[in-house]
Order: structure tokens, then sequence, then C-alpha cells
């Protein structure tokens, strides 16, 4: 179908953006890579009377290095995030995410901040924004702020970002020489996750001394698995352990039930991919869940 | 709503053409320019029949808006090659009969030339995951990586013979 009209502006800067979408009020949507946005205007599930397109502002795009933190900004694609160096050396479980979002067409339009914001429950970058704990930063009207992930999200397809604000770019402290891996459910080559489980593993002399879990679609938002991560704690990295601490995976979720899958079920499929998440970011060879 | 000019290369000719923010660019392409290879196929960005490449990445031109290439230079499939002097991605197509009905073909064809761009000596699986964002629903997509296969060998000895 054929969007239904719009007004069109195309920001050379962040300030103006946030001038146009305080202007325009709550009919104006944001443009980023528009993956998700455009379907949604085709299918006229969404008629904003003004569409903000962030293309043009190239301060909003690439990955750098600051102090203890890598930056990326809101407008990075996919593609770049997948394939920059400093991602892969200090948060490689955003990498190893960003592979299973999407086709390659996608990932070379879509951005990491578009999907962020998009908030899709089954979008797989929200539970490594959590586990990573991820700091957004915000520009509105009045000036900059910073939220931390696990605050961002804070229902369905609602984050923390006003109607006249935009998220810049996402500070993701260096966690360089963890391990991490992306654990996906899915039945078919490009889909949302069933349910997804991202893990980052510090060891130390063969036991456990940090760890981050984070859940995708076990919840309107995405949950962080505490009681995963205290089991793992301090006990050695072996396949008993991981295998106590993922009982704990599903503890104080709410999954929904749908086409795809029940809650049940959901429940089952996060016990056994944090398992296999944990065991490969830990290092834990010969894994069986 | 009031129309935009946008600057635009097209298969290497410059376009400069007033567009309605809501034109998608599949749809510049196809009525505005004229340029039927392009196809539509879905309205959910999933089958892959419009992808064309912009400024030479692989993107899908029904979900986004003619707006968004000013300034760009886009490639259809009618900038890949001539009938009287085809691609080699067209050749293996042809030789490795790797299209039935034809609607996925063009998409299927700037798939695999940013796909061969990208990794000039893929693995059948590197194949089937470049193309993943295309769907095909005559050939079970057996002949269609056969094809792929066939021109990336065909390029890495053009690219040999050009080296030597």
């Amino acid at each position: 179908m054929i969007p239904s009209a719009f007004d069109y502006v195309a920001a050379s800067s962040v300030q103006e953006a946030v001038q146009v979408l305080s202007q325009a009020g709550e009919d104006a949507k944001v443009l980023a890579g528009g993956q998700s946005l455009v379907p949604v205007l085709r299918l006229r599930l969404a008629t904003p009377t003004t569409l903000v397109d962030l293309n043009k502002i190239s301060e909003l795009r690439g990955v750098r290095e600051d102090g203890d933190a890598i930056v990326v900004g809101a407008m990075t694609t996919h593609h770049d995030v997948i394939n920059n160096e400093l991602i892969a050396e200090h948060a490689a479980l955003l990498a190893l995410a960003t592979l299973t979002v999407g086709d390659p067409q996608i990932r070379h339009r879509g951005t990491f901040g578009g999907a962020l914001v998009h908030a899709d429950p089954a979008g797989d970058l929200l539970a490594p924004a959590v586990a990573l704990d991820c700091e957004m930063v915000i520009v509105g009207p009045s000036g900059r702020r910073t939220v931390p992930a696990g605050e961002f999200f804070v229902d369905l397809f609602t984050t923390a970002v006003g109607p006249d604000e935009l998220l810049v770019e996402v500070r993701i402290p260096k966690k360089t020489g963890w391990g991490a891996h992306y654990e996906k459910f899915n039945r078919v080559a490009q889909a949302w996750s069933i349910v997804g489980v991202a893990a980052v593993v510090w060891t130390e002399g063969g036991s456990i001394a940090q760890a981050r879990v984070a859940l995708t679609n076990m919840g309107a938002t995405p949950v962080r698995a505490v009681g995963v991560e205290q089991a793992l704690i301090g006990q050695p990295a072996s396949a008993a352990t991981i295998r106590a601490a993922a009982e704990h995976a599903a503890d104080g979720t709410s999954p929904t039930s749908d086409g795809s899958a029940d809650a049940d079920y959901r429940e089952h499929l996060a016990r056994v991919l944090t398992g296999r998440a944990v065991a490969a970011a830990a290092g834990v060879g010969g894994w069986r869940a | 709503m009031e129309e935009r000019r946008i600057n635009v290369v097209v298969n290497e000719e410059p376009k400069s053409v007033d567009v309605e923010p809501r034109l998608l660019l599949a749809h510049f392409l196809r009525e505005v320019l004229g340029l039927t290879g392009t196809h539509i196929g879905c309205d959910t960005t999933n089958c892959g029949v419009c992808t064309v490449l912009v400024d030479g990445l692989p993107m899908k031109s029904c979900t986004m808006f003619a707006v968004m290439v000013d300034g760009k230079s886009v490639t259809t499939v009618e900038g890949l090659g001539l009938p009287s002097e085809l691609h080699p991605i067209q050749e293996g197509f042809r030789e490795e009969h790797g299209l039935q009905c034809g609607f996925c073909t063009p998409g299927m064809m700037m798939a695999s030339k940013a796909l061969l761009e990208e990794n000039p000596n893929p693995t059948e699986e590197d194949i089937r995951w470049g193309l993943s964002g295309n769907l095909c629903r005559c050939t079970g997509y057996q002949n269609i990586v056969k094809s792929v296969l066939w021109a990336a060998e065909k390029l890495r000895s053009e690219a040999g013979a050009i080296s030597r």
C-alpha cells in the first residue's frame, strides 16, 4: 500500500530535528533506517503528519572510544556495528546479536538506535543493551540526559525517549576480554525472536567472576536474569554450575502466549537457551541442554 | 503535500525530479523512471524482489522513500548488464537455470552482486545466508545457489585475467 501523505523534514542537525519535533507535537515520527517504520506506514498502522529524517545528520553515525566506554552513534547501521573493530574488541555481544537482526538488506539500512527506540520486545538488541549496562544518551529541548538501559525500556514499543526527544548515542562500558554469546530461537532464517538470551561472562582461574544475562521476548521489556547471574557468580565455570543457574532463567518473567509459543513453552526455552548462551560465553565445551 | 526536488544518479544517469515525500523508492524507479525491472512483492520487507544498490549497498527499495536517495547513486537490474552483454551474474542464472517464473530474479541478482563484491569466494552456506532476504517460490533455491557459484567463479577468473 501507499503511505498516507506527510510533511517531510530532512534535518541537518540534532538541534533542528528536536526543534521540528517540538513544534509538530505527537503526530511527528522520527525516520532513522525506516526498516520498521516504513512497513508500518505502508500498512497504514500509523499515519504521522510529519516525518523527521535523521539520515543527513552525519554526527549520529559511527563508533568511537571514550575512556572506559565505546560510544555508538544512534544512526550507525547494523552492518557497520557487525563490522566495527572497537565493538568486536570491547562489546562482542552486540555484534553477535546484531548478526541475527533482519537480513543483509535490512542490516544495511536499519540502525542501532532505531531498533532500540522502536523497542519491539522480540527485537534482538534490547537484551544486549541491558546485559552490557548501556547508557542511553537522549537530547531534547531542555538539553541532554542519560538513562541506563535498565530504565530505558518502559513498555511494549515504548521507551524513555519523549515525543520531542532523540536517542543520539549509546555508551557501552567496555567488556574487553569477557566471553559473550547471543542465543536466539526462531523457526526460519529470518524472524523475530521467539525467545533470545544475551550473556557476557568474565572468568578467572576457572571460576565465573562476573556474569550478565538478559532475555529477549520474556515480557513487554527485556528482562535481566538476576537469579541466573547470582547462581553463576563465584562458582566454577562448569556444566553443573550452568545447568543449576539456568533453572532460574524464567524466574520473575511474564512472557506472552501467541501464535509462535505459549508462555510455558517460552519459560522452557528461556532455561534451555540460557544454558547454551552461558556455556558458549564461558567457554564450557560439550554443552548439552 | 509539497513535492521535493531530488538529485539522484540512477544506473549512471543523473536525474533531477520533483517527488512527493511519501513516494517509495520502488515506485519512483518503476513509475517515474519506467525502470520496471525492480519488482514489488510484499508490504512487509520480507520478499526482497525490490532489492537495488544504493551507493553500492543492497537495500529494499520498497522500504525507503525516494527522498532518502537525494544525493546518492542507485543501481537497478537494468544497470547490471545489457541483453547483448550480460553481467556474469545474469549469465550464471541463465547457465544454471536459476529462475522459473523470474519474478524474484532481479532482486536475487542485485543481492548477489552485493554479496560477491563483499565475498568473491563464497561457500554455499555464505550464499544461502547472503540471499536470505530474498524469497523464491519456484526453484527451491538450489539452482539459484548454483547460479551464484557459477558467477563467482567467472568473476574470479575475469579478475585473475586482468591482474595477469
